[in-house]
């Protein structure tokens, strides 16, 4: 049993993604394993949100495969896909909150929908949802046009949470949030990854998160997987952009701040 | 791996839409056992989302008897899964135990999910209230509408004020009006309209001229058809389909359009860079309308009087000459004029709606929505209110 406890969570491989004739995923091969925080970075328009899009199924591939929980999607009938999408949940870059409902009735839109609760749990199960991304009971019952940045953010990923999934994806989960903000949502991150014991695939763009959240870093150019490794690995790569990336002058300075990433 | 077996790691989920549980599990997952003589509970089972309901239904039974036994521990060693869900029960049926004023020790919970217990409690201790936000009664509900409607006429006016503002500082300075912005207007609210205008305005003028001589001939008045067609069209039915046409048609598109962009902070960067959203946006799309609409009636109310002549030639058996000749007698230019006054003020009540309720979109989609909506119905109330008080005006000047 020993090889099947490493058998990536999500196996992509071979995948060609393309709109007319502009190709923008070229053969990308790519695992996520159990319980790790993958960072997906790339610059941008490289193609890491068509990636994201296209393993939980929003955007059609031309070719390869996606197999998620050892299981390709295109070989499943409706019924089981469903079945899978209920285990992962996704965190959209914009929160993607519904706005004509209550936050309380964000959250609880899954479990409304699958989990056939009592009126009284469902309300409490949601609030402790919240609870655990830090949002205050009091704002259970804003609706999403009177959040801020960060709220929206944490209340997607309260969502995203709802069902207890085993993936949680996230697409930018940091952007537009000042630092320490930021900082707290990483933090947020890592904690409930730990507690839940989740697999996170991370879309970003800031260098703050893959140092301090990820273990492995997958890199996204010119339409392939140029890098893949932990930090240390990518410090040392002579990939041009991602030494450009990692060891430009914004790397350089995370760097000098996290003595502890050994080059 | 066969695409059909198990995979190991992650068998096929049990959780079907609504709940639906099909796994067999006979065992309760809550029960009393008694532990070297000490009352306790024991769960078993799978403690997750899917079985949420019948963990609440096997705590229920314990708070039911208040004279049973106090138990001295919870032994969860026979849970196979935990997730926030079963964390959730376990931390409330220890609160409520705990409220009982018994302290029961929790054994056997695998160490990989005492973090997320330990978490899920503190997340969960807070129970104060969850209450909605305070319904409304009737009254106040009647009390918010009326003030509403009347802040809405205020921002009626003073939108009304701002693109005469704009207006007069635009004529001032005719290099600033934009004239690309109007034309392109214009050609999208005019232009693009002209087809459905056409046939709509047909359609009317045909049912009315049918309508006339079905009810007219029994009487031996064929001939007042032709009053009736001519007279109504182009006094009322002309410019008043033309004008609900295009509030229904481009008054919702404004609003749609300004909604979107004030959702989008477009205007608030117009606005910064020392623009006038309302010279800038407001004022080509009033005036295209203003421009479009008389020619759109004029256009609406001929076609209309095709459609009267040509069912009155084929249901009515009145000549195309007959009728142009009757046509001649019975209406004045003064009738034409009437109609055609009252347009560009029609279009400019439209305009006028659809721009403020645009204005009015925040943050929401749904709000998008309701002012579109909200455009629409006043924008045709507007209308249909100011060629009353039209009426009442041409008929105290005797035009």
């Amino acid at each position: 049993m020993a090889n099947v406890a490493n058998m990536p969570i999500i196996c992509v491989s071979d995948l060609v993604v393309g709109f007319g004739d502009r190709l923008v995923l070229d053969h990308v091969f790519l695992d996520v394993h159990v319980g790790e925080i993958l960072g997906l970075v790339g610059g941008s328009g490289s193609g890491k949100s068509v990636l994201l899009r296209t393993i939980i199924g929003l955007i059609p591939k031309r070719s390869g495969s996606i197999e998620v929980f050892g299981k390709d999607l295109d070989t499943l009938n409706d019924s089981k896909r469903h079945a899978i999408r209920k285990r992962w949940g996704v965190l959209f870059q914009h929160g993607a909150l519904f706005s004509s409902l209550t936050v309380l009735q964000n959250v609880q839109f899954a479990m409304r929908e699958f989990l056939h609760l009592p009126e009284h749990l469902l309300a409490e199960i949601a609030a402790t949802k919240l609870a655990m991304v830090g949002l205050p009971r009091k704002d259970a019952n804003k609706f999403p046009s009177e959040l801020s940045g960060g709220m929206t953010k944490r209340v997607a990923l309260a969502r995203a949470l709802a069902l207890d999934p085993e993936i949680v994806f996230l697409d930018e989960p940091t952007s537009g949030l000042d630092p320490i903000s930021a900082g707290d949502f990483d933090t947020l991150i890592r904690t409930l990854q730990q507690t839940l014991g989740l697999t996170v695939f991370m879309v970003t763009h800031d260098l703050n998160s893959l140092h301090m959240v990820c273990d492995r870093i997958a890199v996204l150019a010119d339409g392939k997987i140029v890098a893949d490794g932990p930090m240390s690995l990518m410090l040392r790569s002579e990939h041009p952009w991602v030494k450009s990336y990692f060891r430009g002058q914004r790397g350089r300075l995370l760097e000098h701040q996290n003595p502890h990433v050994q080059v | 791996m066969e695409a059909l077996t198990e995979h190991p790691l992650w068998p096929t989920p049990v959780l079907t839409r609504r709940g639906t549980v099909n796994t067999p599990s006979p065992t309760a997952l809550l029960s009393a056992n008694r532990n070297q003589g000490t009352p306790g509970l024991a769960a078993s089972g799978e403690w997750t989302a899917v079985n949420a309901t019948k963990i609440d239904q096997s705590i229920a039974p314990l708070f039911q008897q208040p004279d049973q036994a106090a138990p001295q521990s919870i032994d969860m060693t026979g849970v196979r899964s935990f997730d926030t869900f079963g964390a959730w029960h376990l931390a409330r049926l220890v609160r409520m135990l705990e409220a009982r004023g018994q302290k029961p020790a929790i054994v056997g919970l695998a160490d990989k999910y005492k973090d997320l217990f330990e978490t899920v409690r503190g997340a969960s201790a807070d129970t104060e209230s969850l209450e909605g936000r305070p319904a409304l009664s009737g009254l106040a509900a009647i009390g918010k509408a009326m003030a509403d409607a009347w802040r809405s006429f205020g921002l009626l006016l003073n939108m009304l004020g701002a693109v005469c503002d704009a207006f007069l500082r635009v004529a001032q300075r005719p290099s600033t009006f934009r004239m690309t912005s109007t034309v392109h207007q214009v050609d999208r609210v005019g232009w693009q309209a002209v087809p459905i205008i056409l046939l709509i305005t047909f359609l009317i003028g045909s049912i009315i001229a049918q309508q006339g001589f079905f009810h007219f001939r029994k009487l031996g008045a064929d001939d007042y058809v032709v009053d009736m067609v001519g007279i109504l069209v182009l006094r009322e039915i002309g410019v008043l389909i033309v004008a609900i046409m295009v509030a229904g048609r481009s008054g919702s598109s404004y609003t749609a359009e300004l909604g979107s962009m004030k959702m989008r902070e477009e205007i608030d960067a117009l606005r910064t860079m020392g623009f006038d959203p309302v010279e800038v946006l407001i004022l080509p799309r009033i005036i295209a309308l203003v421009i479009a609409l008389p020619i759109l009636t004029f256009l609406g109310s001929m076609s209309a009087l095709y459609g009267g002549e040509l069912v009155a030639w084929i249901y009515g058996g009145m000549s195309p000459e007959i009728f142009v000749t009757r046509l001649k007698e019975a209406i004045s230019i003064t009738h034409f004029k009437v109609g055609m006054i009252k347009a560009p003020f029609m279009a400019l009540v439209i305009g006028i709606v659809a721009c403020t309720e645009g204005l009015k979109v925040s943050g929401s989609a749904e709000s998008l929505g309701l002012q579109t909506t909200a455009s629409v119905v006043t924008s045709i109330f507007l209308v249909i209110v100011l060629d009353g008080l039209f009426a009442i005006f041409f008929a105290s000047i005797g035009m």
